[in-house]
Formats: structure tokens, C-alpha cells, sequence
């Protein structure tokens, strides 16, 4: 099937789970530490507040509301990424929250942060290098730095990887395969 | 036709062609000729999917009977899909596949470049996200182009047969009709006559650098896909793709 439940623009409501037996209400901050626990499940090495989907938290009366912007039109993994929100609020005893599905504007690459450039590096997985604005359609003068061993001299295997948001690249010097997070 | 006709035509003309094609992709899944184009395939194949959801989305709603995205897709008969032709037909070899996609992406880019500016919200925020995809396919297409067109004498050979096959389906990209018409008036869809230009320029350019032979202008074209009117490959390919809901309709997992 095309989709899960929720289209564009969804909201989903929970009324399942008890109130905390403190009762005390979440701060922002807190609320943005816990989404921070929660990992994009295709690169568990980043959250999904590193990713930059998850665009806004906030409290309007009683009710969360938490604000995602899905990475690719087609990446199966939006759907999963609004559960592991949802169970992870659920989990912290959260009872009103709405989760909303917002495609303008669209994600960029330019989103991740700093932190979670430098965890895709660790994991093996080239961060994204320059502006996403700067995406030109015809050659690509960019140098893509080795994750494994920091060299520039690498090529270009494939413009799509195992997901759609990373292209196939190869280190000429430690002659191994990498992931590119491409501009976007 | 009131305008809001045929911006549900128009709306489908965009789902159904992202749809058809990305189901044309899959088939490749577990047969393309490489690791690697296989991976592009698929992902290639899964953002198209997800840019027909989109549209799908908001021609359901417009439409107001209480129809869903996957009603659309796998409740309707080949002759209410308004796919472009070009894009039922067959994969043959890579060359075929590369070729309808890459005359696809050229169509596809320039087409969401004008949506991007529409005054209909909704299909600018689509437009929006697609865009960035489309532009890495155009990307891609480009360079097996002229990787293929510039590869060895089998390669080229290959790719001078399917220009050749599929230019008489590439009329209908850019050849405007009422819809098309109407959409761009109302500032909704995209100005035929920039599409036109600028397919034509790039489709020149990119064939020429591939040493390719450039095809007639004036040939004769077959039309039919946005009204409607397919050819035979398109039931094939619904068959298989519509086959789970409408022998368990309502299925979930
Ligand atoms: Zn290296």
C-alpha cells in the first residue's frame, strides 16, 4: 500500500498512556534531550533530532505538539520514525500530544547538525560538504573526504547508495567503499 | 471543463506517471545488471512512489469522495490512468530503460522547476520536496547517456535503438493540451511553451554530447496517455501491481 494511516498534514492523538505521578510537565528543552535518544532507524548512529526532522516542539495548552518533516517523498522510514516519536513520548508519560507531518519547507541536508555530521563520519557515512542550495544538475566539482582515512582523492561509484539519501563512493588511497550523505 | 476538473486531471497526470514508472523500476529489483544500478533502481523507483502518494493525496481530497491514495492507485482501470505513454513502456534492455527515463527526467525536472511556483500552495509544497529527488535522476540519466552513447560500439548501437523506439512517445510531453492549458493560465501548473523549450534544449544537448543521432522534430507521435488511451503495456503492468488489493481489498499489514 501507498501509505500507512496518516496522510500529509496528520495529526495523530494519544490518550493512552496515564499521567506521570509527578504530574510535571516536560520542559522544551527536556522534551528535545528525550527526542534526541530517539535514532533514525536506517543510521542508528545519528537521532533523529541530529537528522533535523524533527522541526518543532511545543506546548500549546495541555497538548504537545511535535512537528516532523519526512527526509525523501518516498523513504520508508518516515512512518517508523512518527512511532519511535510517539512510543518515546508515550514512554515518558506523555498523554496529549500531536504529531504533525509538515513538507514545507521541504528537508535539507543543510538541517543536520554539526554533532550529527561528525557522528555519520564516525559511522563510516560522509556527512554532507557544502550548501544544499548549491546543487548544481550537471557535473559535480565536489571533493568527497574519505571517512575512513581522510583522503580526497575518491570517486563516484553511484549516485544512489542503499538509501536514497546517500550516493556509492570508492577511496582511491584505502581503497575502500563508502556511503556519501548527499546534498539534498 | 472547470477549472477544478482539470486540475484533478492535471493532479493525476503527475501521480499516475510517477506511479507507473516507479513500478516499472521495481520489476528491475533482483534483475538490474549491476549492484549498484540496482540500488539506484529501486531508491529511483521508491522516490517516485512517494512523489505519486503525495499527488495521490491531494487529488483524493479535491476529489471529496471520500477516496484514499491507495484507492487511486489500485482501484482504477487502465483507462482512467492519465500516465504520460512513454513511461508504461516496457524496460527492455538498459539502454531502453535509460533513455525512457532519462526523455522522463528531463520532462519531470523542468515540469516541477514551474510547479515549485505555483500559485496552488499544495503543489508548490509537493513540487517542493520532489524537485531535490529529481534533479539527482536527471543527473543520473544524463551520465548513462552519454556513458552508453560514448561506450563501446555495442553500447551506442543500443542506445541509438531505443532513442529511436521511444522518441514517438516523447509528443506527448510536451505537447499542450486544454489541461495543460487551463492549469498554466490560472498560474496552477506549469507554461507549456518554457517546458517545451527547455526539454527540447537539454534533450539536444545531452544527445549530442552522447553522439547521438538527433530525431525529427516533426515525426509523427503517438498521443493518447493523458486522456486515457494506452498502449497495450499498460494493463500488464497493472495487473501485477494492482493484483494484492483487488484480490483482498482492504488488505493491511
Ligand atoms: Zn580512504
Amino acid at each position: 500500500m501507498l501509505s500507512g494511516k496518516h496522510p500529509m498534514d496528520s495529526l495523530i492523538a494519544s490518550d493512552r498512556i496515564p499521567a506521570n505521578a509527578s504530574g510535571e510537565r516536560l520542559s522544551i528543552e527536556q522534551l528535545w534531550q528525550l527526542l534526541d535518544e530517539v535514532k533514525d532507524p536506517e543510521v542508528p548512529a545519528i537521532s533523529v533530532v541530529e537528522l533535523g526532522v524533527v522541526r518543532s516542539i511545543e506546548w500549546q495548552d495541555d497538548t504537545l505538539h511535535v512537528c516532523v518533516t519526512p527526509t525523501y517523498s518516498g523513504c520508508p522510514a518516515t512512518e517508523l520514525i512518527e512511532q519511535m516519536i510517539q512510543s518515546a513520548l508515550e514512554q515518558a508519560g506523555l498523554r496529549q500530544f500531536q504529531l504533525e507531518t509538515r513538507l514545507a519547507p521541504a528537508w535539507t541536508t543543510d538541517w543536520i547538525t554539526p554533532a550529527g555530521r561528525e557522528k555519520l563520519r564516525e559511522f563510516g557515512i560522509a556527512p554532507p560538504q557544502g550548501s544544499a542550495s548549491k546543487l548544481s544538475l550537471m557535473g559535480h566539482s565536489e571533493i568527497i573526504e574519505c571517512p575512513h582515512c581522510g583522503s580526497q582523492q575518491t570517486e563516484q561509484v553511484s549516485e544512489f547508495g542503499s538509501t536514497a539519501c546517500k550516493a556509492l563512493y570508492r577511496c582511491r588511497d584505502c581503497l575502500e567503499p563508502f556511503d556519501y550523505f548527499k546534498c539534498i | 471543463m472547470t477549472q477544478q476538473e482539470a486540475l484533478q486531471q492535471y493532479l493525476l497526470r503527475l501521480a499516475d506517471s510517477d506511479m507507473v514508472l516507479g513500478q516499472r523500476l521495481c520489476e528491475l529489483c533482483g534483475h538490474a545488471p549491476a549492484l549498484e544500478e540496482e540500488l539506484a533502481l529501486m531508491n529511483l523507483g521508491l522516490d517516485l512512489i512517494g512523489q505519486a502518494r503525495n499527488w495521490y493525496e491531494y487529488a483524493a481530497e479535491l476529489e471529496g469522495k471520500g477516496n484514499d491514495a491507495d484507492y487511486l492507485a489500485f482501484r482504477r482501470d487502465a483507462g482512467e490512468f492519465r500516465n504520460l505513454l512513454l513511461v508504461e513502456q516496457p524496460n527492455g534492455d538498459y539502454a531502453m530503460t535509460m533513455a525512457r527515463q532519462f526523455f522522463f527526467d528531463a520532462w519531470h525536472y523542468q515540469t516541477l522547476q514551474a510547479l515549485v511556483n505555483s500559485s496552488d500552495e499544495r503543489i508548490a509544497q509537493v513540487a517542493g520536496k520532489a524537485i531535490k529527488e529529481v534533479t539527482y535522476h536527471l543527473r543520473r540519466s544524463i551520465e548513462w547517456m552519454k556513458r552508453l552513447g560514448n561506450g563501446t560500439e555495442e553500447s551506442h548501437q543500443r542506445m541509438e535503438v531505443a532513442v529511436e523506439e521511444l522518441w514517438r512517445f516523447t509528443g506527448e510531453l510536451i505537447e499542450a493540451d486544454e489541461v495543460d492549458l487551463m492549469m498554466a493560465e490560472a498560474g496552477i501548473g506549469a507554461d507549456p511553451e518554457a517546458v517545451k523549450s527547455a526539454w527540447k534544449q537539454m534533450v539536444t544537448d545531452v544527445m549530442t554530447e552522447a553522439t547521438l543521432t538527433l530525431q525529427d522534430e516533426n515525426a509523427w507521435m503517438h498521443v493518447g496517455g493523458k486522456r486515457g488511451i494506452h498502449t497495450e503495456h499498460l494493463g500488464f503492468l497493472l495487473a501485477e501491481m494492482q493484483f494484492l488489493p483487488r484480490a483482498y481489498p482492504d488488505a493491511v499489514w
